[in-house]
Protein backbone atom coordinates (compact mmCIF):
# COMPACT_ATOMS: atom_id res chain seq x y z
CA UNK A 1 0.00 0.00 0.00
CA UNK A 2 1.53 3.19 -0.88
CA UNK A 3 -0.80 5.39 1.60
CA UNK A 4 0.76 3.52 4.47
CA UNK A 5 2.52 6.37 5.93
CA UNK A 6 1.40 7.51 9.99
CA UNK A 7 1.93 11.10 9.85
CA UNK A 8 -0.10 11.60 7.13
CA UNK A 9 -3.15 9.19 8.27
CA UNK A 10 -2.79 11.55 11.73
CA UNK A 11 -3.18 14.20 9.65
CA UNK A 12 -6.35 12.67 7.79
CA UNK A 13 -7.85 11.83 10.79
CA UNK A 14 -7.98 15.49 12.17
CA UNK A 15 -8.79 17.16 9.13
CA UNK A 16 -11.49 14.14 9.18
CA UNK A 17 -12.06 15.16 13.33
CA UNK A 18 -12.49 18.61 12.66
CA UNK A 19 -14.57 18.60 9.32
CA UNK A 20 -17.09 16.58 11.46
CA UNK A 21 -17.06 19.26 14.49
CA UNK A 22 -18.07 21.71 11.96
CA UNK A 23 -20.95 19.57 9.89
CA UNK A 24 -22.18 18.57 13.41
CA UNK A 25 -21.60 21.82 14.93
CA UNK A 26 -25.13 23.59 13.80
CA UNK A 27 -27.29 20.87 14.91
CA UNK A 28 -24.92 20.53 18.34
CA UNK A 29 -26.10 23.96 18.92
CA UNK A 30 -29.70 23.77 18.10
CA UNK A 31 -30.19 20.37 20.64
CA UNK A 32 -28.30 22.79 22.80
CA UNK A 33 -30.34 25.96 22.95
CA UNK A 34 -33.57 23.71 22.75
CA UNK A 35 -33.07 23.15 26.50
CA UNK A 36 -32.46 25.91 27.98
CA UNK A 37 -35.13 28.79 29.59
CA UNK A 38 -36.30 32.17 27.31
CA UNK A 39 -33.83 33.71 29.56
CA UNK A 40 -30.74 32.72 28.40
CA UNK A 41 -31.25 34.47 24.84
CA UNK A 42 -31.80 37.63 26.49
CA UNK A 43 -28.22 38.09 27.37
CA UNK A 44 -24.49 37.53 25.82
CA UNK A 45 -23.85 34.73 23.33
CA UNK A 46 -25.51 31.08 23.04
CA UNK A 47 -24.82 28.80 25.41
CA UNK A 48 -22.69 25.79 24.50
CA UNK A 49 -23.79 23.92 27.72
CA UNK A 50 -27.03 21.76 28.08
CA UNK A 51 -29.58 23.71 30.17
CA UNK A 52 -32.43 22.58 32.74
CA UNK A 53 -35.47 23.54 30.55
CA UNK A 54 -35.32 20.58 27.85
CA UNK A 55 -38.53 18.77 29.04
CA UNK A 56 -40.54 22.16 29.73
CA UNK A 57 -39.47 23.22 26.17
CA UNK A 58 -40.65 20.01 24.22
CA UNK A 59 -43.67 19.27 25.40
CA UNK A 60 -44.74 23.26 24.83
CA UNK A 61 -43.83 23.21 21.31
CA UNK A 62 -45.46 19.67 20.96
CA UNK A 63 -48.62 20.37 22.74
CA UNK A 64 -49.38 24.25 22.36
CA UNK A 65 -47.38 25.67 19.89
CA UNK A 66 -47.33 29.75 20.13
CA UNK A 67 -51.00 30.14 19.35
CA UNK A 68 -50.83 33.82 19.55
CA UNK A 69 -48.37 33.98 16.22
CA UNK A 70 -50.38 31.70 14.79
CA UNK A 71 -48.63 28.62 14.85
CA UNK A 72 -50.59 25.35 15.93
CA UNK A 73 -48.77 22.99 18.30
CA UNK A 74 -46.04 20.62 16.84
CA UNK A 75 -47.69 17.88 17.36
CA UNK A 76 -50.37 18.18 14.62
CA UNK A 77 -47.89 19.31 12.04
CA UNK A 78 -45.08 17.00 12.41
CA UNK A 79 -48.46 14.40 11.64
CA UNK A 80 -49.42 16.70 8.41
CA UNK A 81 -45.58 16.03 7.44
CA UNK A 82 -45.87 12.20 7.79
CA UNK A 83 -48.70 11.99 5.86
CA UNK A 84 -47.66 13.79 3.29
CA UNK A 85 -44.67 12.69 2.83
CA UNK A 86 -45.76 9.12 2.94
CA UNK A 87 -48.57 9.98 0.29
CA UNK A 88 -45.90 11.76 -2.19
CA UNK A 89 -43.54 8.41 -1.77
CA UNK A 90 -46.21 6.10 -2.18
CA UNK A 91 -47.55 7.66 -4.98
CA UNK A 92 -44.51 8.47 -6.54
CA UNK A 93 -42.71 4.60 -6.22
CA UNK A 94 -46.65 3.01 -7.42
CA UNK A 95 -46.97 5.33 -10.29
CA UNK A 96 -43.59 5.08 -11.69
CA UNK A 97 -43.69 1.54 -11.34
CA UNK A 98 -46.64 0.41 -13.54
CA UNK A 99 -45.17 3.39 -16.03
CA UNK A 100 -41.92 1.52 -16.34
CA UNK A 101 -43.43 -2.19 -16.38
CA UNK A 102 -45.90 -0.47 -19.37
CA UNK A 103 -42.82 1.05 -21.20
CA UNK A 104 -40.61 -2.14 -20.78
CA UNK A 105 -42.50 -5.01 -20.79
CA UNK A 106 -45.11 -3.55 -24.03
CA UNK A 107 -44.70 -2.46 -27.42
CA UNK A 108 -47.36 -0.33 -28.58
CA UNK A 109 -48.00 2.83 -29.85
CA UNK A 110 -47.23 6.10 -28.85
CA UNK A 111 -44.61 4.27 -26.65
CA UNK A 112 -41.79 7.01 -26.88
CA UNK A 113 -43.66 9.66 -26.99
CA UNK A 114 -45.33 8.70 -23.41
CA UNK A 115 -41.48 8.18 -22.48
CA UNK A 116 -40.72 11.83 -23.10
CA UNK A 117 -43.76 13.79 -21.47
CA UNK A 118 -42.45 11.87 -18.25
CA UNK A 119 -39.04 12.99 -18.98
CA UNK A 120 -40.36 16.26 -19.48
CA UNK A 121 -41.00 16.83 -15.57
CA UNK A 122 -37.38 16.80 -14.85
CA UNK A 123 -37.08 19.94 -16.97
CA UNK A 124 -40.16 21.49 -15.25
CA UNK A 125 -39.84 21.57 -11.16
CA UNK A 126 -42.25 23.26 -9.47
CA UNK A 127 -40.48 26.20 -8.77
CA UNK A 128 -40.25 27.44 -12.07
CA UNK A 129 -43.90 27.46 -12.55
CA UNK A 130 -44.80 28.81 -9.25
CA UNK A 131 -48.04 31.09 -10.63
CA UNK A 132 -49.63 28.92 -12.99
CA UNK A 133 -49.36 25.46 -11.09
CA UNK A 134 -50.94 27.20 -7.86
CA UNK A 135 -53.68 28.42 -10.16
CA UNK A 136 -54.47 24.74 -11.58
CA UNK A 137 -54.28 23.49 -7.74
CA UNK A 138 -57.08 26.43 -7.05
CA UNK A 139 -59.25 25.88 -10.11
CA UNK A 140 -59.44 21.93 -8.76
CA UNK A 141 -60.53 23.10 -5.18
CA UNK A 142 -57.05 21.08 -3.77
CA UNK A 143 -56.13 24.29 -1.71
CA UNK A 144 -55.96 23.27 2.01
CA UNK A 145 -56.45 19.53 1.51
CA UNK A 146 -53.85 16.49 1.59
CA UNK A 147 -54.61 15.96 -2.46
CA UNK A 148 -53.54 18.73 -2.70
CA UNK A 149 -50.19 18.42 -0.73
CA UNK A 150 -49.27 15.51 -2.51
CA UNK A 151 -50.32 14.40 -5.88
CA UNK A 152 -49.11 17.70 -8.05
CA UNK A 153 -45.80 16.40 -6.74
CA UNK A 154 -46.15 12.43 -7.38
CA UNK A 155 -45.15 12.80 -10.89
CA UNK A 156 -41.51 11.17 -10.96
CA UNK A 157 -39.10 10.79 -13.92
CA UNK A 158 -35.84 9.94 -11.53
CA UNK A 159 -38.11 6.44 -10.42
CA UNK A 160 -39.68 5.34 -13.83
CA UNK A 161 -35.65 5.89 -15.37
CA UNK A 162 -34.26 3.63 -12.58
CA UNK A 163 -37.13 0.93 -12.93
CA UNK A 164 -36.96 0.77 -16.36
CA UNK A 165 -33.18 0.42 -16.28
CA UNK A 166 -33.59 -2.58 -13.47
CA UNK A 167 -36.54 -4.12 -15.57
CA UNK A 168 -33.74 -4.22 -18.31
CA UNK A 169 -31.50 -6.67 -16.63
CA UNK A 170 -34.05 -8.90 -15.54
CA UNK A 171 -33.23 -11.85 -17.57
CA UNK A 172 -35.92 -12.55 -20.69
CA UNK A 173 -36.30 -15.77 -19.35
CA UNK A 174 -37.82 -14.93 -16.11
CA UNK A 175 -40.83 -13.82 -18.15
CA UNK A 176 -40.68 -16.29 -21.07
CA UNK A 177 -40.95 -19.27 -18.43
CA UNK A 178 -43.99 -17.26 -16.85
CA UNK A 179 -45.57 -17.11 -20.04
CA UNK A 180 -45.45 -20.56 -20.65
CA UNK A 181 -47.23 -21.06 -17.59
CA UNK A 182 -49.99 -19.19 -18.52
CA UNK A 183 -49.27 -15.86 -16.84
CA UNK A 184 -50.72 -13.22 -17.95
CA UNK A 185 -48.74 -9.33 -17.67
CA UNK A 186 -50.34 -8.57 -13.93
CA UNK A 187 -49.29 -12.08 -12.59
CA UNK A 188 -46.15 -11.61 -13.88
CA UNK A 189 -45.75 -8.21 -12.81
CA UNK A 190 -46.99 -9.48 -8.88
CA UNK A 191 -45.55 -12.59 -8.67
CA UNK A 192 -42.36 -11.98 -10.22
CA UNK A 193 -41.04 -8.36 -10.90
CA UNK A 194 -42.38 -6.93 -7.35
CA UNK A 195 -40.41 -9.44 -5.29
CA UNK A 196 -37.50 -8.79 -7.46
CA UNK A 197 -37.63 -4.93 -7.37
CA UNK A 198 -37.73 -4.73 -3.23
CA UNK A 199 -34.23 -3.77 -2.60
CA UNK A 200 -34.67 -0.86 -5.45
CA UNK A 201 -38.78 0.23 -3.92
CA UNK A 202 -36.80 0.00 -0.63
CA UNK A 203 -33.80 2.47 -1.60
CA UNK A 204 -35.96 4.60 -3.56
CA UNK A 205 -38.62 5.01 -0.80
CA UNK A 206 -35.82 6.47 1.52
CA UNK A 207 -34.88 9.08 -0.54
CA UNK A 208 -38.30 10.21 -1.53
CA UNK A 209 -39.45 9.95 1.87
CA UNK A 210 -36.81 12.70 2.93
CA UNK A 211 -38.11 14.49 -0.12
CA UNK A 212 -41.69 14.79 0.49
CA UNK A 213 -40.91 15.56 4.03
CA UNK A 214 -38.32 18.54 3.18
CA UNK A 215 -41.15 20.02 0.86
CA UNK A 216 -41.45 23.62 1.63
CA UNK A 217 -42.49 25.27 -1.08
CA UNK A 218 -45.21 23.82 -2.12
CA UNK A 219 -46.87 23.77 1.39
CA UNK A 220 -46.33 26.98 1.45
CA UNK A 221 -48.12 28.03 -1.20
CA UNK A 222 -51.26 26.02 -0.96
CA UNK A 223 -52.03 25.85 2.43
CA UNK A 224 -53.28 28.57 4.02
CA UNK A 225 -54.95 27.18 6.87
CA UNK A 226 -53.33 26.06 10.36
CA UNK A 227 -54.57 22.64 10.04
CA UNK A 228 -52.91 21.69 7.20
CA UNK A 229 -49.51 23.04 8.01
CA UNK A 230 -46.54 21.02 7.63
CA UNK A 231 -43.49 21.54 9.94
CA UNK A 232 -40.73 22.23 7.76
CA UNK A 233 -42.68 25.47 6.56
CA UNK A 234 -44.45 26.00 10.14
CA UNK A 235 -40.86 26.79 11.27
CA UNK A 236 -40.67 30.20 9.36
CA UNK A 237 -43.77 31.00 10.73
CA UNK A 238 -42.18 30.50 13.70
CA UNK A 239 -39.26 32.54 13.00
CA UNK A 240 -40.79 35.91 11.35
CA UNK A 241 -44.63 34.80 13.28
CA UNK A 242 -43.99 37.55 16.37
CA UNK A 243 -42.88 41.42 16.20
CA UNK A 244 -40.01 40.37 18.46
CA UNK A 245 -36.81 38.51 18.10
CA UNK A 246 -37.47 34.85 17.74
CA UNK A 247 -38.38 32.82 20.76
CA UNK A 248 -35.14 30.90 20.08
CA UNK A 249 -35.94 28.03 22.78
CA UNK A 250 -38.85 27.14 20.85
CA UNK A 251 -37.76 27.69 17.26
CA UNK A 252 -34.95 25.05 17.80
CA UNK A 253 -36.60 22.39 20.01
CA UNK A 254 -39.50 22.83 16.63
CA UNK A 255 -36.34 22.60 14.18
CA UNK A 256 -34.64 19.60 16.13
CA UNK A 257 -38.26 17.45 15.47
CA UNK A 258 -38.86 18.17 12.30
CA UNK A 259 -35.10 17.08 11.59
CA UNK A 260 -35.28 14.19 13.52
CA UNK A 261 -37.46 11.52 11.13
CA UNK A 262 -35.59 12.17 7.92
CA UNK A 263 -31.95 12.25 10.23
CA UNK A 264 -33.07 8.77 11.69
CA UNK A 265 -34.43 7.18 8.43
CA UNK A 266 -31.07 8.25 6.84
CA UNK A 267 -29.15 6.51 9.87
CA UNK A 268 -30.69 3.67 10.21
CA UNK A 269 -31.21 3.44 6.50
CA UNK A 270 -27.76 3.76 5.46
CA UNK A 271 -26.88 1.64 3.17
CA UNK A 272 -30.34 1.87 1.28
CA UNK A 273 -29.64 5.69 0.84
CA UNK A 274 -26.33 5.72 -0.43
CA UNK A 275 -27.65 2.94 -2.88
CA UNK A 276 -31.25 4.81 -3.63
CA UNK A 277 -29.10 8.59 -4.16
CA UNK A 278 -26.42 7.11 -6.20
CA UNK A 279 -28.66 4.88 -8.10
CA UNK A 280 -31.53 7.90 -8.86
CA UNK A 281 -28.87 10.14 -10.61
CA UNK A 282 -27.18 7.60 -13.47
CA UNK B 1 -35.22 2.85 -27.29
CA UNK B 2 -35.54 -0.84 -26.20
CA UNK B 3 -37.83 -3.07 -24.77
CA UNK B 4 -37.66 -6.81 -24.11
CA UNK B 5 -37.20 -9.03 -27.09
CA UNK B 6 -40.41 -10.52 -26.24
CA UNK B 7 -43.53 -8.60 -25.00
CA UNK B 8 -47.02 -8.49 -23.52
CA UNK B 9 -49.51 -7.93 -25.95
CA UNK B 10 -52.59 -6.13 -25.20
CA UNK B 11 -54.65 -3.35 -26.84
CA UNK B 12 -55.24 -1.16 -23.59
CA UNK B 13 -52.76 -2.49 -20.47
CA UNK B 14 -50.10 -0.47 -21.62
CA UNK B 15 -52.13 2.59 -21.76
CA UNK B 16 -54.29 2.25 -18.59
CA UNK B 17 -50.81 1.16 -16.74
CA UNK B 18 -49.07 4.85 -17.95
CA UNK B 19 -52.22 6.65 -17.68
CA UNK B 20 -51.98 7.79 -13.76
CA UNK B 21 -48.48 9.05 -14.35
CA UNK B 22 -49.19 10.18 -17.51
CA UNK B 23 -52.39 12.26 -16.65
CA UNK B 24 -50.60 14.40 -13.52
CA UNK B 25 -47.90 15.12 -15.45
CA UNK B 26 -49.89 17.05 -18.38
CA UNK B 27 -52.57 18.27 -15.43
CA UNK B 28 -49.75 19.63 -13.04
CA UNK B 29 -46.15 19.77 -14.92
CA UNK B 30 -47.24 20.21 -19.07
CA UNK B 31 -50.43 22.42 -18.57
CA UNK B 32 -48.72 24.83 -16.12
CA UNK B 33 -45.92 25.38 -17.63
CA UNK B 34 -47.63 26.00 -21.14
CA UNK B 35 -50.06 28.87 -19.14
CA UNK B 36 -46.43 30.11 -18.21
CA UNK B 37 -45.38 30.85 -21.57
CA UNK B 38 -49.13 32.10 -22.69
CA UNK B 39 -49.00 34.67 -19.73
CA UNK B 40 -45.53 35.67 -20.49
CA UNK B 41 -46.38 37.33 -23.59
CA UNK B 42 -49.80 38.68 -21.96
CA UNK B 43 -50.30 42.38 -20.01
CA UNK B 44 -52.90 41.10 -17.37
CA UNK B 45 -56.52 42.85 -17.23
CA UNK B 46 -57.49 43.92 -14.33
CA UNK B 47 -59.56 42.00 -11.51
CA UNK B 48 -62.79 43.19 -12.50
CA UNK B 49 -62.62 42.28 -16.41
CA UNK B 50 -62.74 45.92 -17.60
CA UNK B 51 -59.87 45.66 -19.44
CA UNK B 52 -59.10 42.29 -20.98
CA UNK B 53 -55.74 40.75 -20.96
CA UNK B 54 -53.64 42.30 -24.03
CA UNK B 55 -50.60 40.39 -26.14
CA UNK B 56 -47.72 42.41 -25.57
CA UNK B 57 -45.01 40.28 -27.85
CA UNK B 58 -41.85 40.16 -26.02
CA UNK B 59 -42.84 43.43 -24.11
CA UNK B 60 -42.67 41.31 -20.72
CA UNK B 61 -38.95 39.66 -21.44
CA UNK B 62 -37.68 43.40 -22.28
CA UNK B 63 -39.25 45.12 -19.27
CA UNK B 64 -37.35 42.65 -17.18
CA UNK B 65 -33.74 42.93 -18.82
CA UNK B 66 -34.66 46.46 -18.90
CA UNK B 67 -35.21 46.32 -14.65
CA UNK B 68 -32.03 46.71 -12.41
CA UNK B 69 -33.92 44.42 -10.17
CA UNK B 70 -33.48 42.30 -12.13
CA UNK B 71 -30.24 42.06 -13.59
CA UNK B 72 -29.48 42.14 -9.78
CA UNK B 73 -30.67 39.08 -9.67
CA UNK B 74 -29.48 37.56 -12.09
CA UNK B 75 -25.76 38.43 -10.71
CA UNK B 76 -27.15 37.30 -7.45
CA UNK B 77 -28.03 34.28 -8.37
CA UNK B 78 -25.03 33.41 -10.50
CA UNK B 79 -22.93 34.39 -6.90
CA UNK B 80 -24.73 32.46 -4.88
CA UNK B 81 -24.38 29.20 -7.19
CA UNK B 82 -20.91 29.41 -8.02
CA UNK B 83 -19.81 30.02 -4.50
CA UNK B 84 -22.26 26.89 -2.84
CA UNK B 85 -20.87 24.81 -5.65
CA UNK B 86 -17.07 25.62 -5.23
CA UNK B 87 -17.76 25.58 -1.62
CA UNK B 88 -19.88 22.21 -1.33
CA UNK B 89 -17.61 20.63 -3.57
CA UNK B 90 -14.24 21.23 -2.24
CA UNK B 91 -15.14 20.43 1.34
CA UNK B 92 -16.51 17.20 -0.13
CA UNK B 93 -13.83 16.52 -1.94
CA UNK B 94 -11.14 17.30 0.88
CA UNK B 95 -13.05 14.70 3.27
CA UNK B 96 -13.17 11.89 0.32
CA UNK B 97 -10.04 12.11 -0.26
CA UNK B 98 -9.33 11.63 3.42
CA UNK B 99 -12.03 9.27 3.92
CA UNK B 100 -10.75 7.44 1.12
CA UNK B 101 -7.31 6.49 3.04
CA UNK B 102 -9.29 4.90 5.81
CA UNK B 103 -9.83 1.49 6.02
CA UNK B 104 -11.79 0.58 9.69
CA UNK B 105 -12.97 4.06 10.02
CA UNK B 106 -14.29 4.61 6.65
CA UNK B 107 -17.65 3.89 7.66
CA UNK B 108 -17.77 5.44 10.64
CA UNK B 109 -16.87 8.54 9.59
CA UNK B 110 -19.00 8.06 6.05
CA UNK B 111 -22.02 8.04 8.81
CA UNK B 112 -21.28 11.40 10.33
CA UNK B 113 -21.19 13.27 7.55
CA UNK B 114 -24.13 11.77 5.08
CA UNK B 115 -26.81 12.78 7.45
CA UNK B 116 -27.34 16.72 6.74
CA UNK B 117 -28.35 15.44 3.84
CA UNK B 118 -31.92 14.60 5.54
CA UNK B 119 -31.62 18.14 6.92
CA UNK B 120 -34.21 20.51 4.49
CA UNK B 121 -32.83 23.49 3.17
CA UNK B 122 -35.12 25.98 5.16
CA UNK B 123 -34.18 24.06 8.28
CA UNK B 124 -30.73 24.38 7.25
CA UNK B 125 -30.58 28.37 6.62
CA UNK B 126 -32.82 28.74 10.19
CA UNK B 127 -29.62 26.81 11.75
CA UNK B 128 -26.83 28.85 10.36
CA UNK B 129 -29.36 31.63 10.96
CA UNK B 130 -29.24 31.12 14.62
CA UNK B 131 -25.69 30.74 14.73
CA UNK B 132 -24.70 33.73 12.70
CA UNK B 133 -27.94 35.86 14.79
CA UNK B 134 -25.81 38.99 15.50
CA UNK B 135 -26.85 39.55 18.76
CA UNK B 136 -26.71 36.20 20.38
CA UNK B 137 -25.02 33.95 17.62
CA UNK B 138 -21.15 32.40 18.47
CA UNK B 139 -19.60 32.88 14.94
CA UNK B 140 -20.03 37.21 15.10
CA UNK B 141 -19.06 37.22 18.72
CA UNK B 142 -15.95 35.31 17.47
CA UNK B 143 -15.29 37.77 14.96
CA UNK B 144 -15.82 40.51 16.89
CA UNK B 145 -13.02 39.38 18.88
CA UNK B 146 -10.58 39.74 15.61
CA UNK B 147 -12.64 43.22 14.76
CA UNK B 148 -14.73 42.37 12.58
CA UNK B 149 -18.92 43.65 12.74
CA UNK B 150 -21.20 40.82 11.16
CA UNK B 151 -24.28 41.83 10.63
CA UNK B 152 -26.26 40.04 7.70
CA UNK B 153 -29.29 42.47 8.36
CA UNK B 154 -27.46 45.03 7.08
CA UNK B 155 -24.83 44.18 5.16
CA UNK B 156 -25.40 42.85 1.70
CA UNK B 157 -22.23 40.62 1.70
CA UNK B 158 -22.43 39.38 5.29
CA UNK B 159 -25.97 37.78 4.32
CA UNK B 160 -25.23 36.59 1.16
CA UNK B 161 -21.87 34.50 3.01
CA UNK B 162 -24.62 33.58 5.87
CA UNK B 163 -26.92 31.78 2.52
CA UNK B 164 -24.01 30.41 0.54
CA UNK B 165 -22.70 28.52 4.08
CA UNK B 166 -26.30 26.76 4.99
CA UNK B 167 -27.18 25.80 1.28
CA UNK B 168 -23.52 24.59 0.79
CA UNK B 169 -23.62 22.72 4.05
CA UNK B 170 -26.61 20.73 3.29
CA UNK B 171 -24.80 19.61 -0.04
CA UNK B 172 -21.40 18.20 1.40
CA UNK B 173 -23.28 15.39 2.03
CA UNK B 174 -24.30 14.38 -1.46
CA UNK B 175 -21.13 15.72 -3.03
CA UNK B 176 -19.10 13.50 -0.55
CA UNK B 177 -21.24 10.19 -1.20
CA UNK B 178 -20.21 10.84 -5.25
CA UNK B 179 -16.95 11.94 -4.84
CA UNK B 180 -16.08 8.80 -2.50
CA UNK B 181 -17.40 6.45 -5.05
CA UNK B 182 -15.42 7.56 -7.50
CA UNK B 183 -12.04 7.50 -5.76
CA UNK B 184 -13.17 3.68 -4.91
CA UNK B 185 -13.44 3.23 -8.42
CA UNK B 186 -9.82 4.13 -9.26
CA UNK B 187 -7.38 1.31 -10.04
CA UNK B 188 -5.44 1.08 -7.13
CA UNK B 189 -2.10 -0.31 -9.29
CA UNK B 190 -2.67 2.97 -11.50
CA UNK B 191 -1.44 4.82 -8.03
CA UNK B 192 0.99 2.58 -7.20
CA UNK B 193 2.75 2.97 -10.26
CA UNK B 194 2.90 6.27 -10.07
CA UNK B 195 4.32 5.78 -6.84
CA UNK B 196 6.87 3.35 -7.75
CA UNK B 197 8.02 6.17 -10.65
CA UNK B 198 8.85 8.38 -7.70
CA UNK B 199 5.74 11.19 -8.33
CA UNK B 200 4.82 12.62 -4.76
CA UNK B 201 1.72 12.31 -3.15
CA UNK B 202 0.09 15.53 -4.13
CA UNK B 203 1.39 14.91 -8.29
CA UNK B 204 -0.28 11.45 -7.81
CA UNK B 205 -3.71 13.16 -6.72
CA UNK B 206 -2.91 15.93 -9.42
CA UNK B 207 -2.46 14.12 -12.49
CA UNK B 208 -4.20 10.60 -11.34
CA UNK B 209 -6.47 10.85 -9.27
CA UNK B 210 -8.19 14.18 -10.18
CA UNK B 211 -8.48 13.63 -14.01
CA UNK B 212 -9.99 10.23 -12.99
CA UNK B 213 -12.60 11.97 -11.22
CA UNK B 214 -13.59 15.17 -13.40
CA UNK B 215 -16.43 13.25 -15.49
CA UNK B 216 -17.65 13.04 -11.71
CA UNK B 217 -16.58 16.58 -10.81
CA UNK B 218 -18.51 17.69 -14.26
CA UNK B 219 -21.84 15.80 -13.25
CA UNK B 220 -21.64 17.19 -9.67
CA UNK B 221 -21.07 20.79 -10.84
CA UNK B 222 -24.40 20.58 -13.07
CA UNK B 223 -26.53 18.67 -10.09
CA UNK B 224 -24.79 21.58 -7.32
CA UNK B 225 -26.08 24.42 -9.97
CA UNK B 226 -29.11 23.17 -10.49
CA UNK B 227 -29.71 22.94 -6.51
CA UNK B 228 -28.59 26.34 -5.52
CA UNK B 229 -30.80 27.73 -8.28
CA UNK B 230 -34.07 25.86 -7.52
CA UNK B 231 -33.75 23.68 -4.25
CA UNK B 232 -32.61 26.66 -1.76
CA UNK B 233 -35.67 28.92 -2.07
CA UNK B 234 -36.01 27.81 1.49
CA UNK B 235 -32.84 29.00 2.63
CA UNK B 236 -33.86 32.58 1.49
CA UNK B 237 -37.35 32.57 2.63
CA UNK B 238 -36.86 31.19 5.77
CA UNK B 239 -33.72 33.68 6.73
CA UNK B 240 -33.15 36.76 4.56
CA UNK B 241 -36.18 37.20 2.47
CA UNK B 242 -34.37 38.33 -0.11
CA UNK B 243 -32.48 41.05 1.86
CA UNK B 244 -31.24 43.23 3.23
CA UNK B 245 -32.17 45.52 -0.22
CA UNK B 246 -32.27 42.36 -2.70
CA UNK B 247 -28.95 41.13 -1.77
CA UNK B 248 -30.08 37.42 -1.64
CA UNK B 249 -32.75 38.15 -3.78
CA UNK B 250 -32.11 35.03 -5.99
CA UNK B 251 -34.43 33.97 -9.47
CA UNK B 252 -36.77 31.58 -7.82
CA UNK B 253 -37.05 33.79 -4.81
CA UNK B 254 -37.78 36.73 -7.21
CA UNK B 255 -40.76 34.61 -9.26
CA UNK B 256 -42.00 34.24 -6.03
CA UNK B 257 -42.19 37.23 -4.62
CA UNK B 258 -43.17 38.96 -7.87
CA UNK B 259 -45.82 36.43 -8.51
CA UNK B 260 -47.46 36.13 -4.87
CA UNK B 261 -46.60 38.72 -3.08
CA UNK B 262 -46.44 41.67 -5.99
CA UNK B 263 -48.94 40.14 -8.24
CA UNK B 264 -47.47 40.52 -10.84
CA UNK B 265 -48.26 37.79 -13.06
CA UNK B 266 -47.16 38.71 -16.35
CA UNK B 267 -43.43 39.33 -15.06
CA UNK B 268 -43.69 36.28 -12.82
CA UNK B 269 -44.54 34.01 -16.31
CA UNK B 270 -41.91 35.69 -18.26
CA UNK B 271 -39.02 35.06 -15.58
CA UNK B 272 -41.05 31.49 -14.99
CA UNK B 273 -40.08 30.53 -18.75
CA UNK B 274 -36.43 31.98 -18.63
CA UNK B 275 -36.04 29.67 -15.55
CA UNK B 276 -37.27 26.81 -17.56
CA UNK B 277 -34.75 27.65 -20.39
CA UNK B 278 -32.22 27.57 -17.60
CA UNK B 279 -33.43 24.23 -16.62
CA UNK B 280 -33.92 22.73 -19.79
CA UNK B 281 -30.19 23.75 -21.06
CA UNK B 282 -28.53 22.34 -17.69
CA UNK B 283 -31.03 19.05 -17.63
CA UNK B 284 -29.75 17.96 -20.97
CA UNK B 285 -26.05 18.91 -20.37
CA UNK B 286 -26.33 16.57 -17.53
CA UNK B 287 -27.85 13.56 -20.23
CA UNK B 288 -25.82 14.43 -22.22
CA UNK B 289 -22.95 13.45 -20.34
CA UNK B 290 -24.48 10.68 -19.26
CA UNK B 291 -24.51 8.97 -22.44
CA UNK B 292 -20.98 9.84 -23.08
CA UNK B 293 -20.45 8.11 -19.37
CA UNK B 294 -22.33 4.94 -20.70
CA UNK B 295 -20.45 4.64 -23.74
CA UNK B 296 -16.63 4.93 -22.12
Amino acid sequence: MVDNNRWGNFFAHLVLIVGVAIVVFPVYVAIIASTHPPGTFVRGVMPLLPGPNAWENYRTVITEGRSRAGTPPIGGMMWNSFIMAMAITIGKLSISIISAFAIVYFRFPGRIFFFWIIFLTLMLPVEVRIVPTFQVVADFGMLNSFAGLSIPLIASATATFLFRQFFMTVPEELMEAARVDGAGPMKFFKDILLPLSITNIAALFVIMFIYGWNQYLWPLLITTDPEYYTIVMGIQRMVTGGDSEPLWHLVMATVVLAALPPVLVILFMQRLFVKGLTETEK
Amino acid sequence: MQTKRTTFSSKWLPYALLAPQVIITLIFFIWPSYQALVQSVYRQGDAFGIRPPTFVWFHNFQALFADDLYLNSLRTTFIFSVGTTVLSMGIALLFAVMVNRMIRSRDSYTTFLVWPYAIAPAIAGVLWWFIFNPTLGILPYMLDMVGYDWNHRRNGNDAMIMVIIASAWRQISYNFLFFLAGLQSIPQSLIEAAAIDGASRMKRFWTIVFPLLSPITFFLMVVNIVYAMFDTFGVIHATTEGGPSQATTILVYKVYRDGFVNLNFGSSAAQSVILMAIVIILTVIQFRYIERRVNY
